[in-house]
């Protein structure tokens, strides 16, 4: 019973804050004509009639994020949205996935992904806050860090930006004694990016502050997914970032790309992809094309786990800890 | 030949690592939202018993170890082998050395034990949890000091030694468990 009042009591503090701050609470389907073609996501799919009695021939997908449908929105005109879903994702369940999950998610027009950062920091002190009387152990000095995402790697590694490759990543394993499963020599390995999730998961992010938040920004531009590029220091970068609590990944948050003929590039480049890895074709958003073809504001905006943040304020060790009936007991 | 993916790792899975079975300990899910997923393992080698950590690429595939846990007899030794029967279909077995390990302590003939097979052949020997065995040598204990902390070391008809309490005496039975090679209790 403690565990749905500490839920309650957080979903009561995040309306507050987006009440407090004029952001508009909105809801999207969740069923949708569309799905996801990141390669490294699944959509549920399915296969049904859409009237009484006819004939059960219309695929449909389960959403993986509210994003498409919100960008809509704010092309529509709706300015400050956010939102509260369940989400699903096939083939994700562990100690910190559950399949279907809950995900805020919100945008800020006339932000860029730092300004969001800000925000994000502000918000989750105001979550803290609001279950400090029922966790009184938790810590209202909690420590926000930043780091540049090539900065990370730098420091983890030595290694620049000019010199990451997977050779160079595979003998720096090698150096470390690390066991990897990856190979420079294998034909599908040789995206540097899959070398740089590895690195990530199992150096970089196991080596931040265990008991404060790390936000982790300027993506590699290979990494960009519904980021803007732009130029740091002579570097290609995508504007985007993610925030951990120690180790977790908690929230992930662009300075979104407007652009509609390269999101289309990037729908595209993403479903050969998926071609490639033998991956289930499905159909690109063009209801979303369409819209940012009209005109997305300058916007950013960033998706939260809530239930990782339950956990991180609830000190819970698994993910079914902090929901009622987890996978397998839904 | 018979693989495993990687969402069908579970603990206990048996699997084949640089030649050798291994067993998975622990596994943990682990994937950036928009990246990669892995699969972080810690495997027991079967063979050796040592634990390492081994990461894979999710949706990798690995072999599968032919290896089962069996209930057999243990017949005897003839020094070099130790003999094992199915009590089902009267088939015999011989381990080594390396398979039987310290098991051989713990083995009087006609007792039942798990026997652990790779590829048909004994990979690994466990005795009962508990066994009962006649000692063989002890000094002299102190007669009626039952009550007194204080052990002394007990020679077992296999080889074994235990520390037995001071008022056990040579020839008698006792109850030792097997995981800790401790004296648990007196057999009348």
């Amino acid at each position: 019973m403690t565990l749905l009042q500490r839920r309650a009591t957080l979903l009561h503090a995040i309306r507050n804050y987006f009440f407090s701050a004029s952001v508009t609470e909105v809801v999207t389907p969740i069923l949708s004509r569309f799905a996801t073609t990141d390669p490294h996501i699944e959509s549920f799919a399915t296969v049904a009639s859409m009237t009484a009695g006819g004939v059960e021939d219309t695929p449909r997908y389960l959403h993986t994020s509210p994003e498409f449908p919100m960008k809509r929105l704010l092309c529509a005109g709706s300015g400050d949205i956010y939102q509260i879903c369940s989400v699903f994702r096939r083939e994700e369940a562990g100690r910190l996935h559950n399949p279907e999950f809950q995900l805020l998610e919100w945008y800020r027009c006339g932000f860029d992904h730092c300004r969001l950062m800000q925000d994000v920091e502000d918000f989750v002190r105001h979550c803290i806050a609001a279950l400090q009387q029922l966790n009184p152990t938790l810590r209202e000095e909690t420590v926000f860090h930043k780091i540049g995402y090539y900065d990370a790697v730098e420091a983890a590694t030595g290694l620049s930006p000019q010199q990451l490759s997977p050779a160079s990543l595979q003998s720096y394993f090698i150096k470390q004694g690390m066991d990897c499963p990856l190979s420079a020599d294998e034909p599908h390995a040789d995206s540097l990016d899959i070398w740089l999730d590895f690195l990530m998961s199992m150096v970089i992010a196991p080596g931040f502050d265990k008991t404060g938040f790390t936000f982790v920004y300027d993506y590699p531009a290979s990494q960009a997914a519904l980021a803007r590029l732009m130029t740091v220091d002579g570097i290609n970068v995508a504007a985007r970032f993610e925030l951990f609590y120690g180790e977790i990944e908690l929230a992930n948050g662009f300075h979104e790309l407007a652009d509609a003929l390269e999101q289309r590039a990037r729908f595209e480049s993403d479903l050969s992809q998926r071609q490639v890895q033998g991956l289930s074709d499905v159909p690109m958003d063009t209801a979303l094309l369409d819209a940012l073809a009209n005109g997305l504001p300058d916007c950013a905006g960033v998706a939260i786990g809530l239930d990782r943040l339950l956990m991180m304020l609830t000190e819970a060790e698994r993910i079914e800890d902090v929901i009622a009936f987890p996978e397998g007991r839904a | 030949m018979a693989s495993y993916n990687t969402n069908e790792f579970k603990s206990g899975l048996k699997i084949m690592l640089d030649g050798d079975p291994h067993a998975i300990v622990e596994n943990e899910f682990v994937k950036p939202g928009k990246g990669q997923a892995f699969s972080r393992t810690r495997v027991r080698n079967l063979k050796t018993g040592r634990v390492v950590e081994k990461t894979f690429k999710s949706g990798d595939s690995v072999e599968a170890a032919d290896v089962m846990d069996t209930e057999m007899q243990y017949l005897y030794s003839d020094g070099e082998h130790w003999h094992f029967m199915d009590p089902k279909s009267f088939e015999q077995l011989a381990a080594d050395k390396t398979a039987i390990g310290d098991a051989h302590l713990w083995l009087t003939e006609q007792d039942n034990c798990e026997v652990t097979l790779w590829n048909g052949e004994p990979l690994t020997v466990t005795p009962p949890n508990f066994v009962e065995m006649k000692i063989t040598q002890t000094d002299p204990g102190l007669r009626g000091d039952t009550a007194t902390g204080g052990n002394k070391p007990a020679t077992m008809e296999t080889g074994a030694v235990v520390k037995v309490p001071l008022f056990i005496e040579e020839g008698e039975v006792i109850k030792i468990d097997t995981r800790s090679g401790e004296y648990v209790s007196r057999v009348k």
